[in-house]
């Protein structure tokens, strides 16, 4: 059955269809329409969860965590300052193994204050030990809110997820999306059975506990551990979901990618753009080609040394900044080659912070870069479509 | 300290094991009470945290523990435990008679 509907409310149909039993959520500016949309669910009886109205998104996800603790399954959503407000409790979250999944409405962050598409704030939070999704469409959104659960929930892993959707370019924006039935998810994710710890007077535990040097490391190579499993069974489930409701997923997806001598590595909503921007160069006869990454954490380290190691150069197009370095995909990137004996050229372009619309002029400018990166040097991190001078000039350096 | 077991997000399937922890070797201070100056006053049972400051109220210990007067022996007695005790000295300064000394722990 196709359905019209916003991004933010995939994740919430993600939720109802995975029958999520609670829910605490504070709302915040891109992703409000997600814990909105839930009360309506279950004002109208259409979904048997509590909600939990809390403070802040401090308490959302604290939360989160007592509730998954007791053995449900457990839904919140946020995006931009209330994840960043939520990042010392995310490292509790995933430290004691919670299979909790998030919806982000991924968001800039302040100064100066901003609501718009970037991903600095799941960026921000990448060292977390969160799983990371990136949607491109509503539909993945979808898709990938409902196989995050059983990623998440799966007993070689037991780790939470996060799944991004582009702010105001996912979340607000209106998409046909192919809504699975009910009795398909039920059968596909199977009744949430947490598999190791219940809160349960009758079987009582110590949750949350104390760690001395001696043993907090054996802990966080636990973690460690359940992230390289992850990579397994995030294939495994993607599979799964493709067999049962035809769509396929991939961590590292390349497209025209057979003989291609530059690749413009993409996350998000930008694909689009990029797959039509690519399309149209290789009617051209451009031997250029397109590698999405929908799962940042894990790394999919090895899914991208096998889609491109043999081009040219790759030009990474990110939507974060860590200042002082570069953009965190290219970082990585470049760390998941350095042991390769051949490589190519690795690029970095900074795009679309704050919303600023990524277009085919976008694209050209950094194809252009790319193309002359084949045969001379060029910078390895570009700022494109920004006004420099005029930072240049309010810096003192013009 | 070793652990054998680990559990996967550090959760302890066995509560009540600070039975088995002995905390008290933590210590860099120990207490040691002077009964020839306690009165007896509980207030450092009171005030201990731990709590690592035991009440025995048995007839024999009351009788034969040392106490600045006689008469005080019909009162309980205050006994470190040295097994949990971590030196935190708060009874040391809680003690209204000064009957407590705090001294470098020897090991």
């Amino acid at each position: 059955m196709k359905a019209m509907i916003r991004g933010n409310e995939s994740i919430a149909y993600a939720f109802k269809l995975a029958r999520v039993q609670v829910v605490p959520a504070y709302p915040i500016t891109p992703s409000t329409l997600v814990p909105e949309k839930i009360s309506e669910f279950i004002a109208n009886g259409e979904m048997n969860a509590e909600f939990i109205p809390v403070e802040s998104e401090h308490s959302a996800i604290s939360a989160a965590i007592g509730a998954s603790a007791k053995g449900v399954r457990v839904g919140t959503a946020t995006a931009s300052q209330g994840l960043a407000l939520m990042h010392e409790v995310l490292f509790i979250a995933s430290g004691m193994r919670l299979p909790i999944v998030m919806g982000i409405g991924n968001r800039a962050l302040s100064a100066p204050i901003n609501i718009w598409c970037d991903h600095q704030d799941m960026m921000s939070a990448r060292d977390t030990g969160w799983m990371q999704f990136y949607a491109e469409s509503n539909q993945e959104g979808l898709d990938l809110g409902i196989m995050a659960f059983k990623i998440a929930e799966d007993p070689r892993v037991l780790l939470p997820a996060m799944v991004g959707l582009d702010a105001f370019v996912l979340t607000h924006t209106v998409e046909p999306v192919e809504m699975p039935e009910q009795k398909d998810v039920d059968d596909f994710l199977g009744e949430f059975k947490p598999n190791y710890v219940i809160l349960d007077p009758k079987k009582p535990a110590t949750l949350g506990a104390f760690a001395f040097p001696e043993h907090y490391m054996e802990f966080k190579y636990g973690q460690w551990i359940a992230m390289q499993q992850a990579k397994k069974v995030i294939d495994e489930v993607f599979e799964e979901f493709e067999n049962r409701f035809g769509r396929r997923y991939r961590k590292v997806s390349g497209e025209f990618m057979e003989d291609a001598e530059i690749a413009i590595v993409t996350m998000g909503s930008m694909t689009g753009t990029a797959r039509e921007f690519v399309r149209k160069l290789r009617e051209k006869g451009e031997k250029v080609g397109l590698v999405k990454i929908t799962t940042f954490r894990p790394f999919p380290k090895e899914e991208l040394i096998s889609v491109l190691k043999d081009v040219k150069v790759v030009a990474v197009m990110e939507r974060n900044i860590s200042h002082g370095f570069g953009g965190a995909v290219y970082a990585e990137l470049g760390s998941a080659f350095v042991n390769q004996p051949s490589r190519p050229k690795i690029l970095d372009f900074i795009v679309g912070l704050g919303g600023r619309d990524i277009t085919f002029k976008t694209f050209e400018e950094v194809y252009g870069v790319a193309k002359k990166a084949i045969e001379n040097d060029v910078d390895e991190v570009n700022w494109v479509d920004v006004n420099k001078e005029a930072v240049l000039k309010a810096e003192g350096l013009l | 300290m070793s652990m054998e077991v680990i559990t996967r997000g550090g959760v302890i399937t066995e509560p009540g094991n600070s039975v088995e922890n002995k905390t008290g070797s933590w210590r860099v201070f120990k207490p040691v009470i002077n009964y020839e100056k306690c009165i007896r006053c509980l207030i450092c049972w009171r005030y201990c945290p731990e709590p690592s400051i035991l009440k025995i109220d048995d007839e024999e210990t009351k009788m034969n523990t040392p106490a600045p007067k006689e008469a005080m022996k019909r009162l309980p007695v205050v006994k470190i435990d040295y097994d949990y005790c971590k030196g935190c000295g708060i009874c040391y300064n809680e003690c209204p008679v000064h009957a407590i000394d705090f001294v470098r722990e020897e090991r």
